[in-house]
């Protein structure tokens, strides 16, 4: 998020959309409702279904899945058409008024795709999406057989502040959108246009006649992010939440809600191929040196003459030295280039789905599994089960005996079969998270220690002590037999009061990072001695005299102590900043961007909800929040708030190698849709994404009978795979359930808890159907047009399945190995099947 | 259940004074049920199971996201789903949080015949006394809102407790504590009503709720558990809320009016059956009688 669960009380207009969380995150929702209750906030709910969430909204829109651009594009049609946006903030705080390169093409002149489009290899040359300017880094040398590297951003960027040359990216993105009418909303989404323009105008109407005072938050989770354009989903959400001002602001902001309650602090940590620590993105072969990674990842500011720009990556070398000295300790030093050589370099995609495709093909040759039940996770659960069978060996690391671990059991299996299977499981009996301490990093960013609540029980676990055992017995290999390349092994630090199960406490002060010499901060004066943690990221250097296992978390463990760990609730200022109550990356600060809660000049849009503003006196930005922003640089300096960008400004137009699929978001069908995209008729889908090549990847359509439109999603009751094994909420929702409208029941004459078959092109699943009010027949361009839901929460395992009364089926046996080309996600969201009674 | 510090007012199937009544004022307590802020998420059901250590019962699928159909010896919080389209075609899915409402004049304690049975203290709990219960099921023809359930195993009745031993404490009730949204208040009752009224008027004023209103159902006193509701013409839409419930006629005919006739009745019967002894003495025995038991 770049707000947080308690400040989402401060909105006044909420939106939820590609989201549910009154079901899945019912105790964060308690802030819409504070919202609701204390200041009249309205709630507009967007959902292919009428959800708990819509329950209690002020106005709801049913949706066709998947169709979330096509709405989002036309709302921001209608917000400029309507002049509802904060026009200062888009000049100043965004690159709306930049100028973009002449040879960039928007689709509409290109019939679905951007320009630089190379139909053979199924991606772009990103060169045209760039700015027009001058000055900037020497665009890097191109290596035989490698693909031209992109040209860099300009320096000094053209700039038109009245925003009307044709080719500003706002000029670019009125023409990009104008064709997102309500008329054709209406027949992509089924959305009805005056319903369509009713919620429109609710969203919107927080800039009515000129208002810059009012806020509107957007609260999202996998509904947007499940999809082949996912990341382009939340690409149009942000740049609606740019053009009303709303980012950085108090109840404003684009809110992901995480799934999971550490899945912040796993993406922050890098649990991710990609990046590593602190989203440092990975080294790749074609580097070649430290100081060619570095030249590749750092940014240098982009922007019009006159502005500033803070450039906060632009520091990414310290923080890179710092990662390494953690890493490789004394091993790490300038004249071994960091140990660079022995970090590994990625060389080519090893996403989620790719793993499984690599295993099904014979690459991957086994998996640690922990914690996660990749055969119920899926996509398409039959390619991981089979995935499997070809593994040698699989380490599953549970609570509970899981598909997972025994899918060599699932249903289906014949005798024969399962003897012929190969794969060693080996099942690790761990500690559950009651029984971990640690901490979990939440949706708002918030490091919260846990203590342990109960000991581990015996013959089990900890992570850490599992983890560390792997670890020193590959040491101790590596220093007995030797090997290809042992030092990036034996010159790892692992220096822990208790190797064999360190503690989190000390991976926390690892993570946070120290100086190794006596070091003085040149503004404040405040000195350190060698050896103590340092206070924050602002210390960190990259001539190795310090260390940081995560830049961003730089600041949790200082030597006043695990920051974590505090819990003061006091808010003297009631905005819900909570400055004691743990801790937030970055230092603390908890809602992202803050000094653009203020106008150019420094005072805040709504001073009611002031969190940081400019003190003339003091020659300083102060608040009730951590400013976000260089403290002392003055509003005349013209210095943007969106430091992490190079432009210092925010992304209306994201160029160059930002997306694999486009600067502005683009209306694509999902790759298993009913229709072709009205929008873009050559070209229904997302030009870049692959389909996966075994004969387990099985791709349906319309003429294959798979009429129907399917999404998955979760329930309060249960907790993904696991809470079928807890009596209590198997009490609450004993059976697996398939929800069906009342139309299509009645026309297959089907009722409630009769049993129904649903097939993909891919698997099949029953379950009994829910016919329900909730979802509707959907008018899709002239058509009636059936969408159905499936709750996740069911497998071959658990306590209704061992009793018999399920018919455990996975619902991912249904879903597609179709991925964002961003984010890799799959697109469980929506896809084709057929339904008929069981 | 600790009860040391609450004190009874109202006793079941009691002859004579209840000891200890009107010598302390107290308020009465009262939850406050907001149901255009439930959200369903069950957060109560599992902490009144959880906080009573019932064992857990089996459920069904029944085309519906209710946990089960109602409520039962072991499960005495239920959310009660309801679909329900308007006349604009726009869904809205009611959601109420069903449990004993612990009415002011309970019509359990009323019907039920067994001493002590059921009590009711001075805060307005009225609870479930099982070592007293007789199993006979009466409270449930009392009961306008089918809450009180039978175990058949120990032969008792069962319904919420509005956790007396919690509050008895000076806490709230389990369910109030767990409920994420806030949408569950406790207090006095002054104090809940005075809530519930602001929150009515703010669903007229600013939502177009122009029904909105709460739910004290004058007919059994008022009640322990009193809800805003987004259309308070309509309370059959919430899980079939009786619109104006009040203790069954035949509960109170057989207490009260049926109970003195049947007194009168016995008493009379035995007034009569003495006069005519008086005026005519004992039975007299028949010649004939005495002739055919000597004959033999």
């Amino acid at each position: 998020m770049t707000n947080g669960w308690v400040d989402i009380k401060n909105a006044d207009m909420i939106l939820v959309m590609g989201g549910n969380p009154a079901e899945n995150h019912p105790c964060g929702f308690k802030w819409v409702i504070e919202a609701k209750r204390n200041r009249n906030a309205k709630l507009v709910v967007v959902d292919p279904r009428f959800t708990r969430t819509a329950s209690v909204s002020d106005y709801f829109v049913q949706i066709r899945t998947g169709t979330d651009i096509a709405f989002l594009g036309g709302m921001i049609r209608y917000a400029i058409e309507n002049g509802r946006y904060n026009k200062d903030y888009l000049i100043n705080f965004t690159n709306a008024g930049f100028i973009v390169d002449k040879d960039f093409k928007i689709p509409e002149d290109e019939d679905g795709v951007f320009s630089g489009f190379d139909e053979q290899k199924l991606s772009y040359n990103r060169a045209s999406w760039n700015y027009e300017g001058t000055g900037g880094k020497a665009p890097a040398a191109a290596k035989p057989g490698q693909p031209a590297p992109l040209p860099p951003l300009p320096e000094r960027v053209n700039f038109d502040s009245t925003l009307q040359n044709p080719r500003s990216v706002f000029q670019l993105l009125r023409r990009h959108y104008s064709r997102y009418t309500p008329e054709m909303v209406e027949r992509i989404t089924g959305i009805p246009k005056d319903k369509y323009l009713k919620a429109c105008d609710i969203f919107t109407s927080i800039r009515k006649d000129g208002d810059t005072k009012k806020v509107a938050t957007m609260i999202y989770a996998l509904g947007w992010t499940q999809h082949s354009f996912g990341t382009q989903n939340i690409r149009t959400a942000a740049m609606i939440q740019l053009l009303l001002g709303n980012v950085g602001r108090a109840g404003g902001g684009v809110n992901a809600l995480r799934g999971h309650s550490n899945i912040q602090g796993a993406t922050d940590m890098a649990g991710i191929f990609d990046n590593l620590p602190g989203y440092l993105r990975v080294p790749v072969p074609a580097d070649g040196s430290f100081q060619g990674w570095m030249n590749r990842i750092t940014p240098t500011q982009s922007k019009p003459g006159d502005w500033t720009s803070f450039n906060y990556w632009g520091n990414t070398p310290k923080f890179a030295v710092s990662l390494m000295k953690t890493l490789y300790g004394d091993a790490a030093t300038k004249q071994n280039d960091w140990a660079y050589d022995y970090l590994p370099k990625v060389d080519r995609n090893y996403s989620w789905v790719n793993i499984w495709d690599n295993m099904y093909n014979g690459i991957v040759k086994g998996m640690f599994a922990f914690g996660m039940n990749g055969v119920m996770i899926g996509p398409n659960t039959n390619k991981n089960i089979d995935a499997l069978k070809k593994a040698d060996w699989l380490v599953v690391g549970e609570i509970y005996p899981d598909e997972t671990s025994e899918f060599w059991r699932s249903p289906g299996i014949t005798q024969d079969e399962m003897k012929s299977i190969q794969t060693t499981v080996y099942r690790l009996p761990c500690a559950g998270f009651a029984e971990k301490d640690g901490t979990f990093t939440n949706s708002a960013r918030w490091l919260q220690w846990k203590n342990t609540a109960l000991p581990i029980p015996p013959g089990c676990r900890s992570d850490q002590g599992i983890v560390a055992q792997i670890f020193l017995k590959t040491r101790e290999l590596y220093q007995k037999e030797g090997g290809k390349f042992p030092d990036p092994i034996l010159k790892l630090t692992w220096s822990y009061t208790n190797p064999n199960d360190p503690s989190l406490a000390e991976v926390l002060k690892e993570v946070n990072g120290k100086t190794l010499v006596d070091a003085e901060d040149p503004a404040t004066k405040q000195q350190l001695k060698a050896g103590q943690q340092v206070p924050g990221f602002a210390w960190l250097k990259d001539d190795g005299t310090t260390t940081s296992g995560n830049w961003i978390y730089c600041g949790s463990y200082t030597e006043a102590g695990n920051l974590t760990m505090r819990r003061d609730s006091a808010d003297p200022s009631g905005l819900g900043v909570h400055p004691n109550w743990g801790w937030s990356w970055p230092a603390n600060r908890r809602v992202l961007y803050n000094r653009a809660s203020c106008n150019g000049d420094g005072k805040p849009w709504d001073p009611a909800r002031r969190q940081v503003w400019w003190n003339e006196a003091t020659q300083k930005w102060v608040g009730v929040d951590v400013p976000d922003f260089k403290v002392d640089s003055k509003p005349s300096e013209h210095m943007g708030p969106f430091i992490m960008n190079p432009e210092g400004v925010g992304r209306i137009f994201a160029p160059l190698g930002a997306f694999a699929d486009g600067p502005f978001p683009t209306f694509y069908e999902p790759v298993e849709s009913p229709v072709d995209n009205l929008l873009y008729p050559k070209q229904s889908h997302n030009p870049v994404v692959r389909r996966y090549k075994t004969p387990e990847d099985k791709y349906g359509s319309p003429k294959d009978g798979y009429t129907v439109i399917c999404t998955t999603y979760r329930l309060t009751e249960h907790y993904h795979y696991w809470t079928k094994n807890n009596p209590m909420n198997v009490q609450l929702v004993p059976e697996p359930f398939v929800e069906i409208s009342e139309e299509m029941a009645s026309e297959m004459g089907l009722r409630g808890g009769e049993r129904v078959k649903v097939s993909s092109a891919r698997g099949q699943y029953i379950a009994k159907a829910m016919v329900t009010k909730r979802i509707k027949a959907m008018n899709i361009d002239g058509k009636k047009t059936y969408q159905i839901g499936i709750p996740i929460h069911w497998g071959y395992r658990g306590i209704s399945e061992d009793d018999g009364r399920t018919a455990k089926t996975p619902v991912n046996l249904l879903t597609p190995t179709v991925i964002d080309p961003n984010a890799y996600t799959p697109e469980f969201k929506g896809f084709l099947v057929k339904v008929e009674k069981a | 259940m600790s009860q040391a510090t609450l004190r009874v007012q109202k006793i079941s199937g009691h002859s004579g004074t209840v000891p200890g009544r009107d010598t302390q004022r107290e308020y009465t307590v009262c939850k406050l049920v907001d149901t255009t802020t439930c959200i369903g998420c069950k957060a109560c059901e599992v902490a009144c199971v959880e906080w009573n250590d019932m064992p857990f019962s089996p459920t069904a699928f029944d085309n519906t996201y209710q946990t089960m159909p109602e409520t039962r010896w072991n499960y005495w919080n239920l959310i009660l789903f309801n679909e329900h389209e308007r006349e604009d075609g726009s869904l809205q899915w009611l959601m109420r949080k069903h449990q004993c409402m612990h009415c002011a004049e309970p019509g359990c304690l009323e019907a039920c015949p067994a001493d002590g049975a059921i009590v009711q203290y001075t805060n307005g709990i009225v609870d479930f006394q099982q070592a007293n219960c007789i199993g006979c099921g009466y409270c449930i023809t009392g009961c306008p809102f089918n809450i009180p359930k039978f175990n058949s195993v120990t032969k008792r009745m069962y319904k919420c407790s509005l956790c007396t031993d919690r509050v008895s404490e000076g806490l709230e009730p389990a369910c109030i504590k767990s409920c994420p949204t806030g949408c569950l208040h406790f207090g006095s009752k002054d104090d809940m009503k005075e809530l519930a009224e602001i929150r009515a008027k703010q669903l007229r004023d600013h939502y177009g709720y122009d029904k909105a209103g709460v739910y004290d159902p004058p007919g059994v006193g008022g009640t322990g558990v009193i809800y805003v509701l987004h259309d308070a013409t309509q309370p059959e839409l919430y899980g079939g809320l009786p619109s104006n419930p009040s203790i069954p006629l035949a509960v109170k005919f057989w207490k009260h009016p049926l109970k003195w006739i049947g007194n009168l009745a016995m008493v009379g019967g035995l007034i009569g059956l003495f006069v005519h002894y008086l005026k005519f003495g004992p039975k007299a025995r028949e010649e004939s009688d005495i002739a055919s038991k000597e004959g033999q």
